[in-house]
């Protein structure tokens, strides 16, 4: 029997997803050996033409990281749909869009006049911004269109299972892809972690008072955290209640605050989610003093939607105009 | 050119805010037909969800109406209210939507002159903005 075939391909993000794989360490090599890798740009070298000359569905898993934010990555993806069983949105960009999907905030013209224009270390004379067509030395050369808004992967094709993470932590890839090889598949639309608030397993759960009051709110260089203590009764701002369990907390562990890099729970919009548990322990009897304390979260769309703006209530196009 | 119309959500709580519009019909007090009402047992219910829902689904405004401070019959809803809509129209300039388009206030069950005097408020001031548009790239009222 044939080895099973697993694609990985990026598109909106770090790079970190392809890494994570690399950061299950030993365990890279039994997969090397269980799978045949048919494409992985980040780490070998294979071409774009092979797959397009593959069988449909001959590539048993492909993992796609990173949201969809120009033309070239929806053709990839669009291709490996076809050429794919299984496709896995992995990590946090695929599924939700990630950090690059803040531009959603923005639009394309304000993001070039920020990179290409206006920033104080570009030197741009020619005032020059990337172009799907431009003319050079006779030639007409021709890159992909960057869109307008950054879209998640499941905008784009249809996607099987998801697996949160920014990046996925290596206990969750290597469970993820011992089942997905292993031929014991969970129903279609799974995200590869269990559905609760990373709260219910943080083992500073139990330092919370009966009563939460946040008086103020700090940033975590402001202060010097106790290691034991609940961030939000520390007056830290930790996206613990909004953001789904199964990272295994590296960052409390690392004495600092959760940023929800594992997105929301089920059917939940992450932001309004947090602003809802903020809302219940921010003190306060009048409008000024609330404002007072909610001078300390000078960005709310960018700390409580930091991955998740591209699948947020308002940071995507409506599905019926899509 | 047709006339614009906004459509504006009111999350009324049952207690007071829902009781001042009852009573404002009650009294045969006019206030404009584009405020669509849901009650609510308490304005601590309005999850931000709701609100981002309404913006999404086509809402032109959205107002939230709970009781006076102190009069919350859970206690302390109206408070949590108030202070989750206070963020949320912290929040919502950054995704295109100017934060008027989002009242919080307080009404109680006797103030239903009060009620016709913000429904009527409300609905000229959406008019003047004119449609929500947050489609496309969502960033198309410059708020910020």
């Amino acid at each position: 029997m044939s080895k099973p075939k697993v694609a990985v391909i990026w598109n909106a993000s770090c790079g970190g997803c392809d890494e994570s794989l690399v950061d299950i360490e030993d365990k890279i090599i039994d997969l090397a050996d269980k799978v045949d890798f048919v494409l992985w740009p980040c780490a070998m070298d294979f071409k774009y033409n092979d797959v397009a000359a593959m069988k449909d569905g001959e590539i048993d898993i492909t993992l796609v990281n990173g949201g969809i934010q120009n033309s070239g990555q929806e053709k990839i993806v669009k291709l490996l749909r076809e050429k794919s069983k299984i496709i896995v949105a992995y990590g946090s960009c695929a599924w939700l869009g990630g950090v690059p999907s803040l531009i959603n905030l923005k639009n394309k013209k304000d993001s070039f006049a920020v990179n290409y224009l206006d920033c104080p270390s570009v030197i741009n004379p020619g005032k020059k911004v990337p172009m799907a067509k431009s003319m050079a030395d006779g030639y007409e050369l021709e890159l992909p269109e960057i869109f307008d808004t950054l879209y998640t992967l499941d905008d784009v094709i249809d996607v099987d299972y998801y697996l949160p993470g920014c990046p996925p932590m290596p206990a969750m890839i290597i469970n993820a892809l011992g089942e997905l090889l292993g031929g014991k598949l969970p129903p279609k639309g799974t995200i590869l972690s269990p559905d609760i608030s990373l709260c219910l397993s943080c083992s500073r759960n139990g330092t919370k008072p009966d009563r939460m009051v946040m008086g103020e709110i700090q940033r975590i260089h402001e202060i010097i955290a106790d290691p034991d203590q609940c961030f939000l009764n520390q007056d830290v701002l930790c996206m613990g209640p909004a953001t789904r369990d199964g990272c295994g907390y590296p960052c409390i562990t690392g004495n600092m605050p959760c940023t929800g890099c594992m997105g929301p729970m089920k059917n939940q919009d992450q932001g309004a989610k947090m602003i809802s548990a903020l809302g219940g322990i921010i003190d306060g009897y009048d409008e000024e003093a609330v404002d007072r304390i909610l001078d300390g979260i000078p960005d709310p769309a960018g700390t409580f939607y930091r991955y998740s703006t591209a699948a947020s209530y308002l940071g995507r196009r409506r599905e019926k105009n899509r | 050119m047709t006339e614009f119309k906004p459509k504006i959500i009111a999350f009324l709580c049952s207690w007071c805010s829902y009781a001042g519009a009852d009573k404002a019909g009650g009294q045969k007090l006019r206030y404009p037909a584009n405020i669509l009402v849901v009650r609510v047992m308490c304005t601590g219910r309005v999850d931000p969800r709701f609100v981002l829902k309404a913006f999404r689904e086509g809402a032109d405004g959205v107002m939230v109406l709970g009781c006076h401070t102190g009069d919350c019959h859970y206690r302390n809803g109206n408070m949590k209210a108030m202070k989750r809509m206070r963020l949320l129209s912290r929040m919502l300039p950054q995704f295109g939507i100017v934060k008027e388009r989002l009242m919080f206030n307080r009404v109680s069950g006797g103030e239903s002159e009060l009620f016709q005097k913000l429904a009527t408020e409300m609905t000229e001031n959406i008019t003047l903005m004119g449609p929500l548009k947050i489609e496309g790239f969502v960033k198309t009222e410059g708020a910020l």
